[in-house]
């Protein structure tokens, strides 16, 4: 039997791999360029008996992604740059109270309200640095339409191993751009359910450590009973400003994810066995990238190219060895310089970094990284 | 014979963190109650809050409790109730928290007319903070961010309840304790958003700014200005003046219910198939 | 038959001291000692309960056969 197959916008990919991946609940906001997420999942999620509602702001949508994540949905929602801002508050308490959750957000030009129809790569450092206090990050950015459909559910997997909100990042470019799908089987691609509590109720405590740093997640209205706050909590979910234990929280928390970066870091090499030159790159960019990696090489320049496809945990050990290899490292990013700063941190100094960087609303075009490539000496 | 609270109060949990005199333990009281009454099962409760000194009501109770961030009680609930409609989902907070940073969370939980039911705890001020004027502080009155009088008009919380769409809106006082949990069982029991106001009291950050010497003034003045709406209607404009009406304010049956409507976007879905 | 006295208990670990109870007894059951709220009068007691029903701190209860 043959496959199913689409042409269909990443956004709509989006929508799919998260209903691949279990996803019962979506609560949005209407936000330019991503409210085709919104629009699947609104024909879609009432066909198995999901639940979609559009909320009455940004905020509201995470709360009640967070509220029907903890009532045991797998839960997405769908937002863009400004949107993203005003989910960080959220975004946040999903981190400290350990609440699994997908947040798809669409890079578009900012700040503020800045060019909502344009494509932009300037949203990923909001998604570690972005909400307030030390926390985990898990943010994936996909570059064509076929793997934003693998990567949400890869997300929601992420999410529900590691009990946090991950974010998926297409930029504008992958989000609107049709290409071909090509539908996975039921099965064909892991689906990571909830860590459910084995214990009776009356012994369960929602960050009981004894399970490891990912304690399981009962949820409410089968049977569990218990507390969560955004405060600094003990195990049993009640609040304290005990020193030791707040310590000892913060670090698990962060270290549940940062202890396995190898888990969840994943990332592309292409042609960097022999290369000089090494274009680092991400989302759409990295397509124009492998462009001039070609040029590059029928020229007799030896260039590959590394793509991040989880920026954050940020790959540092294989840019720090990939530092070691090349005399050069070529960044072309639609920012003004994010990802070159996390690769100029990873090289420690060991070869030059080269930044293209462009926030005018076009996509950076291979000859403008071909002619970086030819700078690197 | 003296009611059994320790049937829904957490183990070890008391005493609570408010100061002495505040009316939020007298209304948890009454919550309790009205839970007892209708015999929620706890695994299938959810008391849902936001951030304040009412808002750390749930950590009291025994049942499924979140405390939420800032204003958000009403759409972490409504994120619940969608998911698990069949769970009895009760928001507690302030007027701060939900008329100013959760203003506008609240209107449209009204507007949708979604089964929950919200305690709001109206103490006219930022308790927790230190006493800064909400909403709902009353214009002249002093906080300790309006030295020199408050120069905004504050809402009517159940005008605007009712006016955003809610089904259900009821008023009580601290003082009236007999009432606060009869108020809160036929909201529980309404189909739809309903809303109960308490009108509570804050020694601590408003009445010693305001002129109240002591608890004891300010359980007074929820005592005078509380007219019940029953005897309201046989008083003149004249004799309502500066009163408060309590009872439930207003009642309807007809709107639909959020999640039973949703049911049937799904039925319609499942047919489009 | 003789009426069986209400008896009123006093927490004093949770009693916050705020003198509600002991103000609007309608009786004059009860009075401040110290801090606490204590029972002074418990004849008067007509057992309505309201100590109980404001006590904010969960510090009082009347316990009647």
């Amino acid at each position: 039997m043959s496959k199913k197959v689409a042409f269909i916008q990443g956004n709509e990919a989006g929508a799919y791999g998260a209903l691949y991946a279990g996803c019962t609940f979506f609560g949005g906001y209407p936000i330019t360029p991503s409210t085709e997420v919104a629009e699947v999942m609104s024909v879609e999620l009432p066909k198995i008996g999901g639940k979609f509602i559009q909320m009455e702001d940004e905020i509201g949508a995470m709360a009640a992604v967070l509220g029907a994540s903890l009532a045991g949905a797998k839960a997405l929602t769908a937002t863009s740059g400004p949107g993203l801002s005003l989910k960080q508050e959220l975004i946040g308490y999903g981190c400290i109270a350990e609440i699994p959750c997908v947040i798809f957000n669409v890079m578009r030009g900012g700040p503020s309200t800045g060019m909502p129809t344009g494509p932009s790569q300037s949203d990923v450092m909001c998604a570690k640095w972005g909400t307030h206090g030390d926390h985990p990050a898990i943010c994936l950015v996909p570059a064509s339409v076929q793997e934003t459909f693998e990567e949400v559910i890869r997300a929601f997997n992420l999410s529900e191993k590691y009990r946090t909100p991950v974010m998926i990042m297409p930029d504008e470019i992958i989000a609107h751009m049709r290409e071909r799908v090509v539908f996975p089987e039921p099965g064909e691609i892991e689906v990571v359910p909830r860590k459910s509590p084995t214990v009776p109720a009356e012994q369960y405590k929602p960050y009981d450590i004894s399970f490891g740093d990912v304690p399981p997640l009962a949820s409410f209205g089968s049977g569990y009973k218990f507390h969560v706050t955004g405060l600094n909590k003990m195990q049993d979910g009640f609040p304290t400003t005990k020193a030791d234990i707040v310590q000892a929280e913060e670090e698990r928390q962060v270290r549940k994810v940062n202890a396995n970066v190898d888990d969840i870091v994943t990332f592309e090499e292409y042609l960097l066995d022999d290369a000089e030159v090494a274009v680092v790159a991400y989302g759409s960019t990295s397509r124009s990238a492998r462009y001039a990696v070609n040029i590059a090489r029928e020229q007799g320049i030896k260039a590959g190219m590394f793509r991040i496809k989880t920026f954050w945990p940020f790959p540092d050990k294989q840019i720090k060895a990939l530092a070691g290899k090349v005399k050069g490292i070529v960044i072309p990013e639609m920012n003004l310089g994010m990802c070159s700063l996390e690769l100029e941190r990873c090289a420690q100094g060991q070869v030059p970094v080269l930044g293209i960087f462009r926030v005018d609303g076009e996509p950076i075009n291979p000859d403008q990284i071909l002619e970086k490539i030819k700078e690197v000496k | 014979m003296a009611y059994d609270y320790e049937k829904y109060i957490r183990p070890g949990k008391l005493p609570h963190i408010w100061c002495p005199g505040c009316g939020h333990g007298i209304v948890m009281k009454g919550l309790i109650r009205a839970m007892g009454t209708l015999n929620l099962k706890k695994e299938e409760t959810a008391l849902v809050s936001g951030i304040g000194c009412a808002s750390r009501l749930p950590g009291y109770i025994d049942c499924c409790t979140l405390h939420t961030a800032h204003g958000r009680a009403v759409p972490f609930a409504t994120g619940i109730k969608m998911a698990r409609p069949e769970m009895n989902v009760i928001l507690v907070g302030g007027d701060g928290d939900g008329t100013a940073i959760g203003g506008n969370h609240f209107i449209h939980a009204c507007r949708r007319n979604i089964d929950m039911t919200y305690i709001i705890m109206n103490n006219y001020i930022y308790g927790m903070t230190g006493g800064q004027f909400s909403p709902c502080t009353p214009t002249g009155d002093k906080a300790s961010t309006t030295p020199y009088g408050n120069p905004d008009p504050g809402f009517d919380l159940a005008k605007l309840a009712i006016g955003a769409g809610a089904t259900f809106v009821a008023r009580g006082t601290a003082f009236h304790a007999n009432q606060i949990d009869k108020l809160i069982v036929e909201a529980i029991q309404h189909k739809g958003f309903s809303v109960v106001e308490i009108l509570d009291d804050c020694p601590t950050t408003y009445g010693r700014r305001n002129k109240y010497k002591s608890v004891i003034e300010m359980m007074n003045r929820l005592k005078e200005i509380a007219v019940p709406v029953k005897a309201a209607e046989k008083m003149t404009a004249e004799q309502l003046k500066g009163k408060v009406l309590t009872g439930v304010l207003y009642k309807e049956e007809i709107k639909p219910e959020y999640t039973a409507e949703y049911a049937k976007v799904i039925e319609r879905a499942k047919a489009a198939k | 038959m003789e009426k069986k006295m209400p008896r009123i208990e006093i927490i004093e670990k949770y009693c916050k001291g705020c003198r509600i109870c002991v103000e609007f007894c309608p009786k004059d059951v009860l009075e401040m000692k110290g801090f606490y709220a204590s029972v002074k009068n418990i004849e008067a007691c007509i057992s309505c309960m309201q100590c109980e029903l404001r006590c904010p701190d969960f510090a009082i209860k009347v316990i009647t056969e």
